[in-house]
């Protein structure tokens, strides 16, 4: 392996005036145990108008970089080596002089604007905050620039917005003011920490333009920190590769994504799961049609026929907690799904993907439509008949740490639903370890209790409790979203090898599009509670046709540099509009460019309109956008 | 188990410890292999790898019981077998009290009268000449009676109560909740007295009477607890599973709630034991001749700044020593239950 010091030594010296220099940066955490070494021997240096980004996995460091950089971590570490900003040591300041650099000369954004901001305060109060902590403005020029700088930042109605609070905001919002905060005093150095790994894609994008926009007027020097290499190609002019704190790779981004150094990079562009091809694939089950032995289309019944299936949550307010509106969190979707097939259902939070899965088990009751399940009617089942069904039909979450219920041993999460549904008997203990060999664990590990493992490891806990009653069906709720792309990789073709092998049907609920290329043969795309396009995976993502789906992947980044610097992005305007009160008509008319009058009078059906797949558009238009 | 091969686990467990994310595992036991590892090839080894440290570790748990987990876990806690040492030496020597007591309770000495505490009357005497340490053990009984008596019951009842309010929700959370507060806000001493007059004072009345006042702590815990933990996604697991309430109330849900119920008994046991000495010291109580804690204390109200100052401190250091164990106690019980305290 190439000594980082040597590489990123060479790479200064090829960028000239570097502002911020960081020089064998080490801390040491004293745990309960022993040190542990989070950042060890970390150099790097960014030049104004230069985007250098911190890449890794959880746990390799990069937040702790950011946070030593502005000397925010406590007593309890120890930090050596130097930062040095415009040529003053960060390090030897005293912490009164740090607070004149801090907000002033580096800013930070970080990851959870909901958490970093102030509920009880206006957010034009806090970027005016930004801005006094530094220098004595008068309060009218403080909202005049508050106002201004939220205009920068692309929130649509500054003047409004500048009196709101924070809860009021949408995400992608919040996240505008983040950086409204950060950029108050046109800070030398940026540091981003994840700013947008909390949003979705479409409002990824957005801030993602919004960054790059600043950047290009205030020749900032930015550090992104974040674990997506997607958008470190779309963003970054170099790259570092964080590992276990340390530097393994420190380079131009094009070296780092097509003459990458060191294996630990290799590996890890390998795992990214990717938007334009089906990469990472078991090798036992080639790409295309899938494998369906029993099946004849047209003949063979579906395992699972959801048929104008509707959610509605009432919302309660006022003292007497009357329903006083309803959330259409799903509004009349139907799609099937075959036996040994995966369907995937994609789309932004609250698009209603989730509230599907659920209303299929019917762990949530469907307020109208039809479920059924290999013949049976899901939703009119008695409590008797749905014990059945759904030993049949299991789920695997989202949250690897949420689903395992701390208190049982590992052998015992795996064996409930056998002694539920009467089936432990006297082979259950061997059943378990059979499951437990079966997702990749051994059978010692029975013994043990859920906080002894890792996510990925959790997460295959999870499958083997799904697996244990043989189920046709498993609900996949987000199953890899929670896990490092390495580990996501594993999880994936695990779930790949067991559909081989087991005949298993799933419905995979996912909002990263490239893991459901990965995996699925059907698509639907939802948007607000509808489906608005359905297709094979290449007909989604090869042939997409209505403008949201085109604007869904045009704004997933992909871990190609090269690519990235020639695609166009479609940015959405605007939020995704509340589902208590969805626009008339088609629903994604708000932010389409394509919308005409007709799309707020007549609501378009999800039907083939010369695509050979199903739209949900009247001007369905195939266009390539990956 | 000995002091070394405690000692050795520690060693060995050390680094497995990543809730905070800042200790990594110990790469012997293949954790940081899947961290590393990127398709299946790569997984195998990992897999392989734990199987070494499982197995070690399949030695150590899972010859055992649950049971034993629970018991080497609690064991290892100092301070509740401090708790647990002093507890039942209190109870030994209280319920024992026709062994262990030096003179009759009630056999007064009126010619001795009141007298600090020496070697004939360790604790001193009463005005009427009545050993005070024969009392405090006999009151020992009573007092203890009561107080665990009362923290059972009303823990009991008032997890029932919670369990269903929260997990239910609805007309029956809105209803049990009513009830609770219903409990909470009437005037405790009041009712207490009318009970009494009504029922009669013999000690389970009173018992009765006090766990009726009691249970709403508990129920409003546990609902607080069961409203938090049923929102978590194994408890939908368990219901996508096929699970009936009543399973996934007594295996998922109470079990992950145990910590904050066990805290509550033991504020009962301490609860109860102090509102039978307020009782007591009122006169709706225990009723002479039987003996408390509480009524101890009463008694020697006259004696607050005189020189008979020692009638109010050894009932007085009784209930605080018998209060103290007990939260020590809870503290073991509550960490003992949680297998995410197992290694430390």
């Amino acid at each position: 392996m190439a000594d980082p010091t040597d590489r990123a030594d060479s790479a200064r010296a090829a960028i000239p005036d570097p502002v911020l220099v960081v020089e064998h940066l080490s801390v040491a955490f004293r745990g309960e145990d022993a040190v542990v070494h989070a950042v060890d021997d970390v150099s790097f240096a960014v030049a104004p108008g230069e985007t250098l980004a911190i890449v890794g996995e959880s746990g390799s460091g990069k937040t702790t970089i950011g946070l030593a950089i502005l000397g925010l971590l406590d007593g309890r570490t120890q930090v050596t080596g130097r930062v040095q900003l415009d040529g003053r040591d960060l390090r030897t300041l005293a912490e009164s002089e740090l607070e004149s650099v801090r907000g002033k000369q580096i800013a930070i954004v970080f990851q959870d604007s909901l958490a970093a901001l102030n509920p009880v305060q206006r957010v034009g109060t806090q970027i005016a905050e930004a801005i006094t902590v530094h220098e004595s403005v008068g309060r009218a020029e403080a909202r005049s620039r508050v106002i201004d700088l939220m205009g920068l930042v692309g929130l649509a109605d500054p003047p409004r917005q500048v009196d709101q609070y924070p809860h009021e905001l949408s995400g992608g919002m919040r996240q505008r003011v983040m950086i409204a905060m950060a950029i108050a005093n046109d800070p030398a150095v940026l540091i981003a920490d994840e700013p947008t790994s909390a949003l979705d894609v479409t409002i990824q994008a957005q801030v993602l333009d919004v960054l790059e926009r600043i950047q290009a007027r205030t020749d900032t020097a930015i550090v992104l920190i974040t674990h997506d290499l997607g958008v470190v190609a779309a963003m970054a002019d170099r790259v570092m590769v964080l590992h276990e704190g340390r530097a393994v790779e420190c380079a131009d981004v094009d070296d780092v994504f097509y003459r990458p150094a060191d294996p630990y990079t290799v590996g890890l562009l390998a795992a990214v799961p990717r938007l334009d091809r089906r990469a990472v694939r078991q090798p036992d089950r080639q790409p295309g049609p899938p494998p369906d032995p029993g099946r004849d289309p047209g003949t063979d019944d579906p395992l699972l026929e959801v048929t104008d299936l509707v959610k509605q949550f009432p919302i309660r307010g006022g003292i007497f907690r009357r329903p006083t509106g309803v959330v259409h969190a799903v509004d009349g979707v139907s799609f099937s799904l075959w036996r040994g097939e995966t369907l995937g259902i994609v789309g932004e939070s609250g698009c209603g993907k989730s509230t599907i899965g659920r209303a299929v088990l019917r762990l949530v009751e469907p307020t109208s439509g039809a479920v059924r399940f290999d013949g049976t009617d899901v939703v009119a089942a008695s409590r008797r008949e749905l014990r059945r069904l759904r030993a049949r039909m299991q789920i695997v979450f989202q949250d690897p740490y949420a689903s395992l219920d701390p208190r049982m041993s590992v052998a015992a999460t795996i064996a409930e639903p056998m002694r539920i549904h009467d089936s432990y008997g006297t082979d259950g203990a061997v059943r378990v370890a059979e499951l437990l060999a079966q997702v990749g664990l051994a059978p010692a590990d029975g013994a043990r209790f859920p906080h002894e493992f890792s996510g990925g490891e959790r997460q295959r806990i999870g499958i083997a409790r799904a697996l244990s009653l043989e189920p046709d069906l498993l609900v996949l709720d987000e199953p890899v979203s929670a896990l490092d792309v390495s580990i996501q990789a594993g999880i994936l073709d695990l779930l790949g090898d067991l559909q081989a092998e087991l005949g298993i049907a799933y419905l995979f609920i996912g909002h990263d599009l490239a893991v459901v290329r990965q995996i699925c043969d059907q698509v639907a795309v939802m948007y607000l509670g509808r489906l608005v396009e359905t297709g094979t995976a290449d007909d989604i993502f090869e042939r997409p046709a209505h403008p949201y789906t085109q604007a869904l992947l045009s704004a997933v980044p992909i871990p190609d540099p090269d690519r990235e610097r020639r695609r166009r992005r479609i940015v959405l305007e605007g939020d995704v509009p509340s589902a208590a009160d969805p626009p008339t008509g088609c629903r994604f008319r708000t932010r389409c460019w394509k919308a005409q009058d007709v799309c707020a009078e007549i609501d378009p059906e999800l039907i083939d309109r010369g695509q050979d797949h199903p739209v949900a558009c009247h001007f369905a238009e195939t266009q390539e956008v990956i | 188990m000995s002091v070394r091969s405690r000692r050795g686990r520690r060693g060995r467990w050390s680094g497995v410890r990543h809730e905070d994310g800042l200790r990594r595992a110990d790469p012997a036991l293949g954790e940081r292999t899947e961290q590393t590892g990127f398709g299946p090839t790569e997984l195998i080894p990992a897999a392989t790898a734990t199987l070494p440290s499982g197995r070690a570790r399949g030695e150590d748990e899972a010859g055992r019981s649950q049971l034993a987990v629970f018991r080497r876990r609690f064991l290892r806690h100092r301070l509740a077998l401090v708790g647990l040492g002093i507890l039942v030496a209190v109870a030994v020597v209280c319920f024992g009290a026709s062994w262990f007591a030096p003179y009759d309770p009630r056999a007064q000495d009126l010619a001795l009268g009141p007298v600090g505490p020496s070697a004939s009357h360790w604790f001193g005497t009463d005005e009427l000449g009545r050993d005070q340490l024969s009392r405090l053990l006999y009151a020992g009984r009573i007092s203890l009676g009561i107080g665990f008596a009362v923290a059972l019951v009303s823990t009991l009842g008032g997890t029932a109560v919670g369990a269903l309010a929260g997990y239910f929700g609805r007309a029956t959370d809105r209803t049990l909740m009513w009830v609770t507060d219903l409990f909470l806000i009437v005037p405790e001493l009041a009712i207490l007295a009318i009970a009494l007059q009504y029922f009669g004072q013999a000690n389970w009345t009173i018992m009765a009477v006090l766990a009726g006042l009691f249970w709403m702590y508990a129920a409003r815990v546990v609902r607080a607890q069961v409203l938090a933990l049923k929102e978590q996604e194994y408890i939908e697991a368990a219901r996508a599973a096929g699970a009936s309430p009543l399973r996934i109330i007594v295996r998922h849900i109470l079990p992950n709630a145990i910590g904050p119920i066990i805290v509550t008994a033991t504020l009962a046991v301490a609860g109860a034991i102090i509102a039978e000495s307020t009782l007591s010291f009122l006169g709706f109580g225990v009723q002479p001749p039987d003996t408390s804690w509480g009524n101890m204390l009463a008694d020697a109200e006259g004696a607050i700044g005189t020189d008979q100052a020692y009638l109010l401190y050894f009932p007085g250091a009784a209930i605080f020593v018998t209060v103290l164990a007990v939260s020590f106690l809870g503290d073991g019980l509550r960490d003992a239950f949680d297998p995410r305290s197992g290694r430390r």
